[in-house]
């Protein structure tokens, strides 16, 4: 019995001994500390031209756009390479929409159709003021990320798009930035 | 019973330990196993930035350490079709030499530019072999950006090391050669061949100068290997292995080493700085070529030296001594307190270190065994320091900056650990490879970074995957931080490495240049909105001035171009985002793509031989619709009158 006890502790401090031999080779006994995984927005660069949410962040009236880009996760779409024209609504546009709307979209289980609605609003290559006056011309509709088109039409002198005026455009890095009032609510959902 | 198996498990408990420890690698590298010490995780960067050469690659790599990842491949004294060096019209002439345009060049030894004797991470030279050459890499930009041609020069191969401050980047020569080239016959060479050695000044801007400020010794026509600049007390003076003092011209691997000694010839540059000044320099006129990489116009221009300043060291006393040492000596190695010269007779199993005290000592008594071609032979007795008796084969000796020198040795492949001053071998490591060169961090300056050494081999044979006959040279990582060298990584390299350069890399990330602004461009065909891109016919030469962005050029439909036209594609990368270039290729041209960088004009030629339609296409992933970015030349019959059109999403250019 006690030459049990005796083998028992004496297998235990081989193990342990083992153990702290490896630890001691380990340099804290686990695998090398890995870096947290980042994407391309959390590239440091203050040299290039801004990107779309490098603009979008610097403006308070797109707090509430920059924040539902943040909860669907999208941000490293938003820097990637594009090109990209967004259609970016103001804060008020938000403000627009039916009560408790953003507060709904932004929770975690709506993460899906949050990014479906932002993807509503950008459109895959370069569509400066001039291209998208040049759609209207040659009758061709914009193609958006979300798999829907938007039509481009002219009234009077105001631009619009998908039914809302263009109130502003910025040139991005990656792309257009084009500001509207109104959220561009995908039609079947 | 009992007690013997509790000693039992405890001697095994005990011998596990040691194993586990043992299994780490002797106990360096802060308790870090072997693979830890190499392995560098993702998204996280490497300590050092290595530079090594590729030879007959003609080019410099530039990898991480310790991981042995490959950053970056610079192209310096070889075309390469990647990145269009030496195919598109800005940078044809950093290729140019007094022979005329030479696609392919021998790169060898790449040597960091230093400040006060440390690295300082401003440029990278780095030597050409077979046309004499010397090139300067700017390290804000990892670009080639100089390259000056050395001449009454053969192989270059002691070269391009530095000076403590780089004042003088040097070239000497591995060639007797008649100097100034003459025809006559070889087995005249003993005392009609030379071996030019050069000192080309480095300006503050790094420009090198030949002409000016530079100049040139006309040495005897020994063969001249490797070369260190004096440091600390020996600043002033520069430091040539040479071989072939029986100067034989045929069969070398017999003739060259008849005598028991060859030279290491240390070269006073401050003296002859004052024998300059005193005029007793001679003009000699020559042409060379020195191509200028400008960062504004983004273009190379070539001019041409005509005149050089020669010294002759045997009429000028104090320029030049030789200090004997074993025969065919390779590596000439300058430890960090600028005391020892330490040369490697590589058929020899020793290497020897000389006194710089010694020497001066020596000069001053002088303690001469006898003369070469009316330079001075100190003797060898009299400026040794030491003898350090190792392997077979030594080559080459770099520096820790903690009072050790570690020797690579070819022929017992191996690298020995020695102390300075009792020449006592501390450790020894196979190499397994017939090592060449090693490296260490700043190991050939005054502060050495002495944690790592790299081993560059000539040989891999079965150590990696078998590639057919021909399977890159291996390196091998050595962690020397602690008293024994552990081996902790080893890699394939690009080329045949002569010999590498390192520094810790944040003496060079923070500087590295992320785009060219488009403001700041001055090339002479750059256009910076899309409303200014162009077509302009001028006789058989058309201009097409050219944009490109996400994800399109503009224009992309061209028409008008006839054959027999010469035609010039300029494109500007409108981007100014990082890491954003645009290719360019053009079916049946017969030369490489363009790879613009953002900010950047690049220009190709195209001969349209056939009438048609011929496409175009950015040839770099640059975007969701990289795929889509394209375009059209038309082709019409020679004589045709179809008139220049240009235009994109068929509008004008100034429609967009």
């Amino acid at each position: 019995m006690r030459k049990n006890k005796m083998i028992k502790k004496s297998i235990m401090a081989f193990f342990s001994i083992l153990l702290t031999s490896m630890i001691a080779c380990g340099g804290g006994g686990g695998a090398p500390e890995q870096p947290a995984p980042k994407g391309q927005s959390a590239v440091k660069d203050d040299v290039s031209a801004a990107n779309a949410l490098q603009v979008a962040k610097s403006i308070p009236d797109f707090s509430t756009l920059v924040a539902a880009i943040e909860a669907a996760g999208v941000q490293d779409a938003v820097v990637n390479v594009g090109p990209l024209t967004i259609f970016a609504p103001l804060n008020s546009a938000f403000d627009k929409l039916p009560a408790g709307t953003v507060e709904t979209l932004v929770k975690p289980e709506n993460k899906g159709k949050l990014a479906y609605i932002l993807t509503h609003h950008v459109a895959p290559a370069n569509f400066p003021v001039e291209t998208l006056e040049k759609n209207i011309r040659k009758q061709r509709r914009l193609g958006m990320a979300s798999g829907k088109t938007l039509e481009v039409t002219k009234k009077g002198n105001d631009l619009m798009v998908g039914g809302t005026k263009i109130l502003k455009s910025v040139k991005v890095s990656n792309g257009w930035i084009h500001v509207i009032g109104d959220v561009l609510v995908p039609s079947d959902k | 019973m009992k007690k013997k198996t509790l000693i039992t498990i405890v001697a095994l408990s005990l011998l596990a330990a040691v194993a586990g420890f043992a299994n780490c690698g002797a106990g360096a590298g802060g308790g870090k196993s072997i693979a830890e010490r190499a392995f560098v995780p993702p998204g996280q960067y490497d300590e050092f930035y290595g530079m090594i050469s590729g030879g007959f690659s003609g080019q410099l790599s530039i990898i991480g350490l310790p991981s042995g990842r490959t950053l970056k491949v610079i192209p310096v004294f070889t075309q390469d079709g990647e990145k269009a060096y030496g195919y598109n019209e800005e940078t044809k002439p950093m290729l140019m030499t007094s022979h005329g345009f030479i696609p392919w060049g021998d790169s060898h030894h790449p040597d960091i530019s230093q400040t006060n004797g440390e690295l300082d991470g401003r440029w990278v030279f780095i030597n050409e072999n077979n046309t004499p050459r010397i090139a300067r890499i700017d390290l804000s930009i990892f670009e080639t950006v100089e390259i000056i041609e050395i001449p009454h020069a053969a192989g270059n191969h002691a070269s391009p090391y530095l000076t403590e401050n780089t004042e003088y980047v040097v070239a000497s020569t591995r060639f007797g050669i008649p100097t100034p080239q003459r025809d006559m016959p070889v087995n005249q060479y003993k005392g009609n061949f030379k071996g030019m050695t050069s000192f080309v000044k480095v300006g503050k801007d790094g420009r090198m100068d030949l002409e000016k400020e530079g100049f040139q010794i006309l040495m005897p026509g020994f063969d001249y290997d490797k070369a260190h600049p004096g440091r600390g007390k020996s600043h002033g003076w520069f430091f040539f292995t040479t071989y072939n003092v029986d100067e034989g011209h045929t069969l070398l691997e017999v003739n060259a080493s008849q005598k028991e000694k060859d030279y290491i010839a240390a070269i006073n540059w401050k003296k002859a700085e004052e024998y300059l000044k005193a005029g007793k320099f001679e003009t000699w006129n020559t042409n060379f070529a020195h191509n200028v990489y400008d960062e504004h116009t983004h273009m190379a221009t070539t001019s041409w030296g005509k005149k050089v300043r020669v010294l002759d060291p045997s009429k000028l006393p104090g320029l030049v001594y030789f200090l004997p040492i074993k025969k065919s000596p390779h590596g000439c190695d300058v430890d960090p307190t600028g005391e020892y010269i330490v040369g490697s007779g590589k058929l020899e199993a020793q290497a020897t270190a000389h006194s710089f005290t010694k020497m001066l000592k020596a000069i001053e008594e002088k303690k001469f065994d006898g003369e070469a071609y009316g330079i001075p032979v100190l003797n060898y007795e009299a400026v040794l320091a030491g003898e350090v008796k190792t392997g077979l084969g030594p080559l080459h000796t770099e520096f820790d900056g903690e009072g050790h020198a570690y020797t690579s040795f070819f022929i017992s492949s191996e690298i020995v650990k020695w102390k300075l001053g009792t020449w006592e071998v501390v450790d020894r490591k196979p190499t397994f490879y017939s090592v060449g060169h090693l490296m260490i961090p700043g190991g050939n300056s005054r502060k050495p970074f002495g944690k790592y050494l790299l081993a560059m081999n000539k040989i891999t044979k079965d150590r990696y995957l078998p590639t057919g006959p021909e399977v890159n040279h291996s390196a091998q990582l050595f962690d020397i931080s602690g008293e024994k060298m552990v081996m902790i990584n080893d890699f394939p390299t690009h080329g045949e490495p002569h010999y590498a350069a390192g520094i810790p890399a944040s003496k060079i990330k923070d500087r590295s240049v992320k785009i060219f602004k488009l403001e700041d461009n001055k090339h002479p065909y750059a256009v910076k909105t899309p409303e200014k891109t162009r077509v302009v016919r001028k006789g058989k030469e058309v201009h097409v001035y050219m944009g490109m962005i996400r994800s399109h050029f503009v224009p992309d439909v061209i028409e008008g171009i006839k054959v027999g036209d010469t035609v010039y594609f300029h494109l500007t990368n409108f981007e100014q985002d990082y890491d954003v270039p645009h290719g360019f290729a053009m079916m049946g041209q017969q030369s490489s793509e363009l790879l613009v960088m953002p900010g950047q004009t690049e220009t190709s030629v195209w001969y349209p031989k056939k009438p048609g339609v011929w496409p175009f296409y950015c040839t770099d992933f640059c975007s969701a619709l990289h795929q889509e970015m394209q375009g059209y030349v038309r082709v019409s019959a020679a004589g045709s009158n179809v008139p220049i059109k240009y235009t994109l999403d068929d509008d004008p250019v100034d429609v967009e």
